[in-house]
């Protein structure tokens, strides 16, 4: 087993045990405090796939401003009364579920792709994404920034509207 | 690396994702559940494109459109909880079919 590999295991051991404690932990800005150690420990299996770009688009997304939403988010919409556990009466068929899901997705991929190696031989710089995304994928990123816009707008009108009538 | 570890990681992290979107009381937690689900996605869009090699890589520039349709999500979803929070007072799922 090599280096890489090893270090994956630790990284894919955190994703998975911080990823359990955001969505079990009873306290709100600690599910989202750990949702940032998840989604950087999926950055660093995204640096260990030779994927350095996305890693940092992750970093700087996910961490960086999706999770400040989340906590602003939360922060504007503490109740006074928490006095009610927080998950519903229906987490153990959620929790049946959940395994259901993972498992079947679990065992497809192993039955489909066990004895498959990634090699890294194409290295996702920042250089060769920048290629595939401006010779290729032009049109897609364009409608991309159409539906962000569109996003933006929408969220500004649906925020607004209480506040009118 | 074999390409198993970050597909069964993707499907953990996937489970782990859709309990928590079923389970969780708070609308903003839920959606929490939603990113963590989408994170599997990528993980897998950049497992396969590595081991594919590809050479306009389909797999990492779509991970990128799905971090940015991720970020177009939570803002919307975020807005649509504000506004329900503004309505009922409350983000709790449970009692706000009730109100």
């Amino acid at each position: 087993m090599s280096a890489t590999e090893v270090v994956f295991l630790l990284f894919a051991a955190l994703a998975v045990g911080s990823a359990l404690l955001a969505m079990t932990t009873s306290q709100l800005v600690h599910s989202a405090l750990w949702l940032v150690v998840t989604l950087g420990a999926v950055a660093g299996c995204f640096v260990l796939m030779t994927a350095e770009f996305v890693a940092w688009v992750q970093v700087l997304v996910y961490v960086g401003s999706v999770v400040v939403l989340v906590i602003f988010a939360l922060m504007l919409t503490r109740q006074q009364s928490t006095i009610s556990a927080e998950v519903t009466g229906n987490r153990w068929t959620a929790a049946v579920l959940g395994l259901v899901a993972a498992v079947g997705l679990g065992a497809t991929v192993v039955s489909g792709f066990h004895g498959e190696r990634i090699e890294g031989r194409r290295i996702g710089t920042a250089r060769s994404l920048g290629d595939a995304l401006f010779n290729d994928w032009v049109l897609p990123f364009e409608i991309l920034s159409g539906v962000l816009l569109a996003a933006l707008v929408g969220a500004i009108v649906i925020s607004r509207s209480g506040t009118e009538r | 690396m074999p390409l198993l570890y970050p597909l069964v990681l993707s499907a953990a992290l996937f489970g782990i994702g859709l309990y928590g979107v079923l389970a969780r009381r708070n609308a903003v937690l839920m959606l929490l559940g939603v990113e963590l689900m989408l994170n599997a996605v990528n993980l897998n869009l950049v497992a396969f494109d590595a081991w594919f090699a590809d050479r306009i890589h389909t797999g990492q520039v779509l991970t990128l459109f799905t971090i940015t349709l991720a970020a177009a999500e939570i803002g919307l979803g975020l807005a649509i909880v504000l506004a329900l929070f503004r309505a009922v007072r409350t983000v709790d799922v449970d009692e706000v079919g009730v109100k």
